[in-house]
């Protein structure tokens, strides 16, 4: 789950971290409004789940109140990756000496947290891993021990020669790690970490990807879910405990498993038509389930045939059949279906269908080509 | 010969009178897996199905059994505590079954059972079947057949599926392995090649991947350095839009790394027979 900037500023500032004061404005007024309470210049920041958004024109410095309402007042009509921005965060600018980027990430390859540290901050740090790799300093943690002291001075160190700033990032590091723990977090970046005129190192910008694995024992974090700023169809297919994303293509795809699903929509593409969406309807499936996939994917108006892919093994073929049986009761289907499915209880579940006057394929290759040829109108 | 598991394997099942784990423990059975006991805290003394013992720890039920296998289908906040338990307990092969588990939860979990010498499976994964001795996890016993060729994959359904084709084909299985797709797992790609590679009767090999990550790159490496038996590769998430989560933990791609099409390179250039689509893998296993 993605949070946003203010939200995990926040989180860093309960943990202790250095972060400047910000507000959160929906309108250009309210942008206005906290710009006069603070005074002198201030960044108005688009808060929306997506990279890139200085880029964009989500970020933007203004001279007075005025201009925060003008600035606001166009960052607040821009959609930055298909989001559209809701809400902006109004913040004092601050004076900058220096840019580092701070990030801790969990990593596969070491199985453990991973801090990445790099005087080079403020700009894409995959960048700075691809041309110059030597700026950057990695350090995996002991989840049994933590960031040690040490060992947040190593890296504090490696972004500053002054003790007393390697000391405070070692400390923002600290910090940093706690909250990410704390939050259940798969990534807690700072980029920039900046060091000010006056010496102090603070942490300008805040990003936070929470493990949805963590969210049903931790509220608190699942409370900061702001499924305004989300894709409506993803919204309503995750209340459903489906997987779904939207593409471009028209042949709708209904799968059991996130890796069948991928080779579905592989399929599709190779025998020349375009996968509508990825769907995934889980493991153990009831007809529920069955039932709210088959309205998301029929709300896309491009979609103009349905693919029903399912190897059962712990999801019973049946359960799949009686779910395409009550949802196409309740609402009639207007694009033809192809229906394969084989596994757990398929004669039951072809028994089902055929009653209700469905027909249902046992072939992979050859539901996928029946499909894109009832989508496109021509023959795969 | 089988990799991992055959007729020696003593398996208990953690979570077994839960509503996958009692479905699960009867479909062990019935295909020959010798099932020596149940864990449920709170209903030990009872027997499941009136004949196999349930404890309420795995240190006594392997102390009663002398089980040397474990499958865990507890609830993914306590499925990290069930592992090291069952670490702890002596068991050599855990197996994993639980979606959902937290990966910090993981990062502690994986050096602890390390520490304890014992083989993690999973979390997030269908199990393992060495057809006609035993399989542990949920893999359809009914869509594998005994053979030489030996499988490991990312995914679960997609594992199905190509098994199944293989099986049809008339191409039969020592053992096929699903390793889980979550960021942090306990076996890997190369951990099952080598034991393939090991196993005297595993005449080839079958390697089933997902966008995200750098596993199979990897794996390609190992197999052209450290291989002498030919394997065939697949690789969902050719279409997947770059950036998007698709269902699994596993299935990111960030960047460049772990497209499918950078996959599939890493395989050709590396000697793996590349799959595009599913029933492909049959056509380069007839080779």
């Amino acid at each position: 789950m993605n949070i946003h900037e203010y939200q995990a500023k926040q989180i860093f500032r309960d943990a202790g971290i250095p972060v400047p004061p910000g507000e959160i404005a929906s309108t250009a007024a309210q942008a206005e409004a906290i710009a006069r309470k603070y005074g002198g210049t201030v960044v108005v920041k688009a808060q929306v789940h997506a990279g890139g958004r200085g880029k964009a024109g989500g970020v933007k410095l203004a001279k007075s109140p005025e201009e925060a309402r003008d600035v606001a007042e166009k960052i607040l009509r821009l959609t930055i990756k298909d989001l559209p921005v809701q809400k902006v965060l109004v913040t004092p600018a601050a004076d900058i000496d220096t840019e580092a980027y701070v990030g801790v990430i969990v990593d596969r390859a070491s199985k453990r947290a991973v801090f990445m540290v790099s005087p080079a901050g403020g700009i894409d740090i995959e960048e700075v891993a691809a041309s110059t790799p030597e700026k950057i300093m990695r350090h995996p943690v002991d989840p049994r021990y933590g960031l040690q002291p040490y060992e947040a001075m190593e890296m504090g160190f490696f972004l500053y020669d002054d003790v007393k700033k390697a000391r405070a990032a070692a400390k923002i590091m600290q910090q940093l790690y706690a909250a990410f723990v704390k939050s259940g977090a798969s990534l807690a970046e700072i980029n920039p970490l900046v060091t000010t005129p006056a010496g102090d190192v603070v942490a300008l910008d805040a990003k936070m990807v929470v493990d949805d694995n963590e969210l049903d024992r931790l509220p608190q974090v699942a409370a900061l879910r702001d499924e305004s700023s989300e894709a409506p169809s993803e919204v309503d297919a995750r209340n459903a405990n489906l997987t779904f994303i939207k593409l471009d293509g028209n042949v709708g795809c209904v799968v059991n498993g996130a890796g069948l699903a991928m080779a579905t929509m592989d399929l599709v593409k190779y025998y020349g038509g375009e996968p509508a969406n990825f769907l995934d309807i889980g493991g153990s499936s009831n007809p529920e389930k069955v039932v709210n996939a088959l309205r998301i994917i029929t709300a896309d108006p491009s979609v103009k045939a349905i693919l029903f892919n399912i190897f059962g093994g712990i999801t019973r073929t049946d359960d799949v059949a009686n779910g395409i049986v009550t949802a196409t009761k309740q609402n009639p289907l207007t694009v033809p279906i192809v229906i394969r499915l084989t596994g757990t209880n398929e004669e039951i579940a072809l028994r089902i269908l055929q009653e209700n006057g469905f027909s249902a394929m046992t072939d992979m290759d050859e539901a996928v080509k029946k499909a894109v040829s009832l989508a496109t109108g021509k023959a795969a | 010969m089988s990799i991992f598991i055959d007729n020696s394997t003593r398996l208990l099942v953690q979570g077994i009178t839960g509503r996958d784990g009692s479905f699960h423990a009867r479909q062990m059975m019935e295909y020959g897996t010798h099932v020596v006991g149940g864990v449920t805290p709170g209903k030990g003394g009872q027997k499941f199905d009136e004949k196999t013992p349930i404890f309420n720890t795995v240190e006594r039920a392997v102390a009663e059994t002398g089980a040397n296998t474990t499958v865990i289908y507890v609830p993914p906040m306590f499925a990290a505590d069930a592992m090291m338990e069952a670490a702890d307990a002596g068991i050599a092969l855990i197996v994993c079954i639980t979606e959902g588990v937290p990966v910090l939860d993981m990062t502690r979990v994986y050096p602890f059972v390390k520490e304890k010498g014992a083989r993690l499976l999973g979390p997030n994964c269908p199990g393992l079947i060495s057809p006609g001795k035993s399989k542990v996890g949920i893999i359809p016993g009914r869509i594998c057949t005994p053979g030489p060729i030996g499988l490991v994959s990312r995914s679960g359904t997609l594992t199905y599926e190509v098994v199944f084709q293989m099986t049809r084909a008339g191409m039969g299985q020592t053992t096929c392995v699903g390793i889980g797709g979550d960021p942090i797992n306990g076996t890997n790609f190369i951990d099952c090649l080598e034991a393939f590679e090991a196993d005297p009767e595993t005449e080839s090999v079958v390697m089933i991947g997902e966008i995200g990550g750098t596993d199979e790159q990897e794996a390609a490496k190992f197999v052209k350095e450290k291989m002498k038996k030919p394997v065939v590769g697949f690789i969902a998430g050719q279409t997947a839009p770059p950036g998007r989560r698709m269902g699994h933990a596993g299935a990111i791609i960030s960047g460049s790394a772990g497209t499918a099409a950078e996959k599939m390179q890493a395989f050709e250039d590396n000697g793996i027979g590349v799959a595009k689509r599913p029933i492909d893998v049959v056509q380069l296993l007839r080779r």
